[in-house]
C-alpha cells in the first residue's frame, strides 16, 4: 500500500508493503543509496539515518512505524551546520579507508554532537560502539569527532 | 598466495604519446611481453594534459579500502611536476590487454609500480621541457619545472602545462629506461599525507560502490545456495515466492559442482530487494546436501590429533638433523597450535550488476581481481571473452574475498535468465556462510635448546587440508619462514586431510596464521631458556645477514628485522613494569617483502576478559612511503582487524555448514575496545614495498604472548577463549 513519509525535507510516496525496511524504500524506491546494506540486523549500523534527530538503523525499521516522523539521510548531511562539519574533518583527516560504513559513522556523530556538543571520548564509544568499520579507521572516526567539535578547529 | 617476486624481465612499460581530444597532450602507455612490439590494440592506460592545465590520471588497479586510487596517481604527479589539486582520477575498465595486471592482493601496487608510474610521469614532463624549448628557441638545458609550469631560468620567462600540451604531443617521447627522475629529497607530492581522492563523494553519500549500481529498468536478485557446502536443490516451492508481491521470478539454476563456479541454487527476481528476499523465504527449499555435509570442525581436529601422531605425509624442508639434535638438547619444548578458518566479511556484502543483451555481456561488480571473472563468466555462459565488459565499482573492503568472482557468474546467469539488467545482493549470512575461508590449521612443535639457551633444532609437523601433493586453496606452507635457514636442524612437515569446505587467501594470506603459531612459540622457548623474549629473539636473528638469495621472494634480511624489532622494544618501553594482570608481548614477521616487529600491552581481568590497551609498531618497508597518511590506515586498521580476529572470530564447521551467519556471532572489533597504535616506519635503503597486509600477522602473537606475560596463560588455539583465562 502507499505510504507518504517525509525525507530530506520533502514528502515522499512509496508503494511498497508495509513491513518494507526503511532502508529498502530509500536504497530502490527513493534513489537514496547512501544509507548502507551491511547486516541486516541492527548489528552495523552501516544503515543508519535520522528519524526526528535520532539515529535509527534503517535496516529493521519498517516503514509502517515510520509516520510522520523526518527522514534524514546522509544525502542532507552537507546542508546541516553540524554534518558539513563532520564531513569536512572526515575529508581532511582521511578517515575513509573502503569508505563503506562511513556515511553511517558520520550520521551517528551528527546525532551525538547536536545533543553534546563536546563528547570524551567515553562518550564517542558509547555513542559509536554500534557502528561497525570492518576496516577499522575507528582511531580517526575518533579524531574527526573532536575536530568537528572543535568547530574544525585544530586542537589547542 | 605469496607475493610474487617483482616484476622483472617477462613484461616491459611502453609509451605512446599523442594528441587529445580539444588539443591536449596523451600519454599513453601500456606493459608488453619483452621482446614484443607495443600490441597494437588501442592503449588507454593514460595520462592527459588538457589545454587549461588540468591533467587526468586513470587508475588501473580495483580500489578496496587500500588506497591505491590515491598513492598510485601520486608516483605520476611527482615526476610529471604538477599540483596534486590539478589532478583527476578516472577509474579504468577492466582490461588485461590494456593495462596488464589489475588486481588487489599481494600488496603489490606499489612494490610493482613505484619505478614504472614514475618513469611515466618524468617522461610527459620531459616533453612538456621540449615544448617551452622550441617555443622560446632556447636549450632545454636552460629550462626548469614548478609545479604545472616550465621556466627559461636565464630570462625567468614561463608557460603553464595547458599552454604547452598540444605542442608537447609533437616532442619525440624520451627513452622511459633513461629518462631523469627526482632526487627523492626534492619530492613535494611523494611523502605528503594526502587524503584519498574519493573522500568527498564517500562523505556525501553518492553511488560509489557496486551495491549502489543502478540501471534503468533494473531488477533485483537474491540467490539461496544450499547451506552444506557442494548440495543441490531437491525441491523449492517456486509458486510461493512467486505469490510474494513484487516478486517478478524465480527459478532454479543448476549450476556446477566446482565451489568457486556458479553453484546450484534458487534465484529470486524482483522490483526490489526487499520483495526478492520475502520470495526467498517463501520457497521453503529441500536440499540434497553432498558429502561435505558429514564434515566438521570438531572432525578436523579429531582427525589431525591423530596425524600428528604419525609419520607424516611428506617433509617440505629437512636441514640438518632435527632427531639426532634434538636427543642431544639439553631441553626439549614441545606445543600444539591450531587456529579457526575465519570470514572476510567486507561490510559491502557480495553483489553484481548484470545486464546480457545481444549475447554481450556487461558487468559491474565490486571485485579485486577481474580478469578470472571474465573468463568465468564467458565460460558459464558460453561467450566470448572479449563479449564481456567489467566495470569495477570502488569496492567496500576486499581483505581477499573478492579475488573470488562467484557473485559475478551467479548475476550474468540471473541476469541473462531474467532477460533485463539485474543487481543481485547477497545477504550478510548468505556472506558469511558463502565464504572461501582462511583455513583452519594445525602445529605440532617440537625444539631442543642447548645449554647456554640457543635454539639447536626446530620441527613442526604441520596438519593442513587437501589431498596427496594438492594443498585445498590457501592452505599450504611455505616451509622457508623464520627459523628457516637460522637454526641449522629445521624440519617442516606436512599431512593432509580432505576439506568439502570452501578456502582461499584472507589478508595476508598464510602468514595471518603462521605469525601466530611461530611467534608464539619462540616466545616459549625464550621462556624456557629463561630469557627475555625480545632479547631471544635478537639472539635468535643473530648477525645482520641475508638468510636465502638476494631477490627471492623468500629471502630474509636479519639486520632489517633487527632494526625493527629493536625500535618497537625502545618506543614501547619494553622491560618496564607492568602492573599486576598487565603484560607486554614482542612478535616481529616478515611477509609481503616488509619487516614488522610489534609490541603489544594487554590486561586480563580475574575474569579472562583480555582488554588490549595499546600497540607499538615498527616497520620497515623501504626507503619511502608513498602517502603518510594512507600508509598508517594501512597498518593501523590492519592490527586492530586482527585483534578482532584474536579475540572473538572464528567460523565453526558443524554438519558441512558454517555456523556463525551475521555480526552477532562473527564479531568485528568495535570502537569501544579499538586500543591507540603507535607506528614508526624505520626507512631504509631498498625499494619501496606495500603495506596493506605484512602489519597484521606478528599482531595475534603479540598479543597472546602479553596475555601470558599478563597472566601466566599461554594461548596455543585462536581466538582467545575468556574461560580458559579465569583466575577468580
Ligand atoms: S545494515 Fe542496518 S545495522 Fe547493519
Ligand atoms: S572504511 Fe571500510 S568499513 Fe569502514
Amino acid at each position: 500500500m502507499p505510504y507518504r513519509i517525509k525525507v530530506n525535507g520533502r514528502e515522499r510516496t512509496v508503494d511498497v508493503d508495509g513491513d518494507t525496511p526503511l532502508l529498502w524504500v530509500l536504497r530502490d524506491s527513493l534513489d537514496l543509496p547512501g544509507a548502507k546494506f551491511g547486516c541486516g540486523m541492527a548489528q552495523c549500523g552501516a544503515c543508519t539515518v535520522h528519524v526526528d534527530g535520532a539515529p535509527t538503523r534503517s535496516c529493521v525499521t519498517p516503514i509502517e512505524s515510520v509516520g510522520k516522523a523526518a527522514v534524514v539521510t546522509i544525502e542532507a548531511m552537507s546542508a546541516d551546520p553540524i554534518g558539513a562539519r563532520l564531513q569536512d574533518a572526515w575529508v581532511n583527516l582521511d578517515v575513509p579507508q573502503c569508505g563503506y560504513c562511513q556515511a553511517g559513522q558520520i550520521m551517528s556523530a551528527a546525532a551525538l554532537l547536536a545533543r553534546n556538543p563536546n563528547p570524551s571520548d567515553d562518550d564517542i564509544d558509547a555513542a559509536m560502539n554500534g557502528n561497525l568499520c570492518r576496516c577499522a579507521t575507528y582511531l580517526r572516526i575518533r579524531q574527526a569527532i573532536k575536530h568537528a567539535a572543535r568547530g574544525g578547529k585544530a586542537a589547542s | 598466495m605469496n607475493a610474487p617476486a617483482p616484476a622483472g624481465g617477462s613484461r616491459r612499460l611502453f609509451l605512446k604519446t599523442g594528441l587529445a581530444a580539444g588539443g591536449g597532450l596523451m600519454l599513453s602507455f601500456g606493459w608488453a611481453a619483452e621482446g614484443d612490439a607495443a600490441p597494437a590494440a588501442a592503449v588507454n592506460a593514460y595520462i592527459r594534459i588538457a589545454a587549461d592545465g588540468t591533467v587526468t590520471i586513470v587508475s588501473k588497479n580495483p580500489e578496496i579500502g587500500q588506497g591505491v586510487k590515491t598513492s598510485i596517481p601520486m608516483l605520476v604527479a611527482e615526476e610529471l611536476d604538477v599540483d596534486w589539486s590539478a589532478v583527476r582520477i578516472e577509474q579504468a575498465l577492466a582490461d588485461q590487454g590494456v593495462y596488464g595486471r589489475q588486481v588487489a592482493g599481494g600488496s603489490m601496487a606499489t612494490t610493482l609500480q613505484w619505478d614504472e608510474l614514475r618513469r611515466v610521469g618524468a617522461a610527459g614532463r620531459q616533453m612538456l621541457i621540449a615544448a617551452a624549448a622550441r617555443t622560446w628557441g632556447v636549450p632545454a638545458s636552460e629550462c626548469a619545472t614548478s609545479p604545472g609550469r616550465v621556466r627559461h631560468l636565464p630570462t625567468g620567462r614561463e608557460l603553464g602545462y595547458g599552454a604547452l600540451a598540444a605542442q608537447a604531443a609533437a616532442m619525440p617521447p624520451p627513452d622511459l629506461k633513461s629518462v631523469p627522475l627526482k632526487d627523492p629529497k626534492d619530492f613535494r607530492i611523494i611523502g605528503a599525507p594526502t587524503p584519498g581522492v574519493d573522500n568527498r563523494a564517500i562523505v556525501s553519500g553518492q553511488p560509489l560502490f557496486g551495491v549502489d549500481v543502478r540501471i534503468p529498468g533494473m531488477l533485483h536478485a537474491t540467490f539461496a545456495k544450499c547451506p552444506a557446502f557442494g548440495g543441490k536443490v531437491a525441491r523449492a516451492d517456486l509458486a510461493a515466492a512467486k505469490a510474494v508481491r513484487g516478486v517478478r521470478q524465480a527459478f532454479v539454476v543448476e549450476g556446477g559442482t566446482a565451489l568457486d563456479g556458479l553453484l546450484p541454487g534458487v534465484a529470486v527476481v524482483a522490483d526490489g530487494w526487499w520483495a526478492a528476499r520475502k520470495g526467498r523465504e517463501a520457497l521453503n527449499i529441500a536440499w540434497d546436501e553432498g558429502p561435505a555435509a558429514a564434515q566438521s570442525s570438531q572432525g578436523f581436529a579429531r582427525r589431525a590429533a591423530e596425524l600428528a601422531a604419525q609419520p607424516p605425509h611428506r617433509t617440505l624442508q629437512a636441514d640438518g638433523d632435527v632427531d639426532d639434535a634434538l636427543k642431544g638438547a639439553a631441553k626439549v619444548v614441545e606445543a600444539a597450535y591450531s587456529y579457526p578458518f575465519l570470514a572476510h566479511a567486507p561490510l559491502e556484502p557480495q553483489n553484481c550488476t548484470a545486464w546480457v543483451r545481444d549475447g554481450k555481456v556487461e558487468i559491474w561488480a565490486p571485485t579485486q581481481n577481474p580478469e578470472p571473472g571474465r573468463q568465468l563468466v564467458a565460460k558459464t555462459l558460453g561467450v566470448a571473452a572479449q563479449d564481456v565488459t567489467i566495470h569495477m565499482t570502488r569496492c567496500g573492503g576486499g581483505f581477499g574475498r573478492r579475488l573470488n568472482n562467484d557473485y559475478m557468474v551467479e548475476a550474468a546467469w540471473i541476469a541473462r535468465a531474467a532477460g533485463a539488467p539485474v543487481k543481485l545482493i547477497w545477504s550478510r549470512e548468505d556472506d558469511i556462510q558463502h565464504d572461501f575461508y582462511r583455513p583452519a590449521g594445525f602445529h605440532h612443535f617440537k625444539a631442543g635448546l642447548d645449554k647456554a639457551g640457543g635454539l639447536v633444532a626446530w620441527r613442526d609437523h604441520f596438519v593442513t587440508f587437501g589431498e596427496g601433493e594438492q594443498y585445498a586453496r590457501s592452505a599450504g606452507m611455505n616451509a622457508s619462514q623464520f627459523p628457516s635457514r637460522a637454526v641449522a636442524n629445521y624440519r617442516i612437515d606436512v599431512s593432509t586431510m580432505p576439506l568439502g569446505v570452501p578456502t582461499g587467501p584472507l589478508r595476508a594470506p598464510g602468514n595471518n596464521a603462521f605469525g601466530f603459531v611461530i611467534q608464539s612459540f619462540i616466545d616459549e622457548l625464550a621462556h624456557a631458556a629463561g630469557e627475555d623474549p625480545l632479547k631471544f629473539r635478537l639472539k635468535l636473528l643473530g648477525e645482520p645477514r641475508l638468510l636465502g638469495k638476494p631477490g627471492e621472494g623468500d629471502s630474509f634480511d636479519t639486520g632489517r628485522m633487527r632494526g625493527v624489532l629493536e625500535l618497537v622494544g625502545e618506543k614501547s618501553g619494553w622491560g618496564r613494569a607492568t602492573p599486576k594482570g598487565v603484560g607486554l608481548g614482542v612478535a616481529f614477521h616478515y611477509s609481503h617483502l616488509g619487516y614488522f616487529a610489534e609490541v603489544v600491552e594487554a590486561a586480563v581481568s580475574p575474569e579472562g576478559a583480555v582488554k588490549v590497551r595499546k600497540v607499538w609498531v615498527a616497520a620497515d618497508v623501504g626507503s619511502q612511503i608513498v602517502n603518510p597518511s594512507g600508509a598508517l590506515q594501512q597498518v593501523q586498521g590492519a592490527v586492530l582487524d586482527s585483534i578482532g580476529q584474536t579475540l572473538g572470530q572464528q567460523i565453526v564447521i558443524e554438519a558441512g555448514r558454517a555456523v556463525q551467519s551475521n555480526f552477532h556471532d562473527f564479531p568485528l572489533l568495535r570502537m569501544a575496545d579499538a586500543p591507540p597504535v603507535e607506528v614508526h616506519f624505520l626507512r631504509t635503503d631498498h625499494p619501496p614495498t606495500g603495506l596493506g597486509e605484512p602489519a597484521l600477522p606478528p599482531l595475534p602473537p603479540a598479543l597472546c604472548n602479553a596475555v601470558f606475560a599478563a597472566c601466566g596463560r599461554r594461548i596455543r588455539a585462536l581466538p582467545i577463549d575468556p574461560a580458559a583465562l579465569k583466575t577468580a
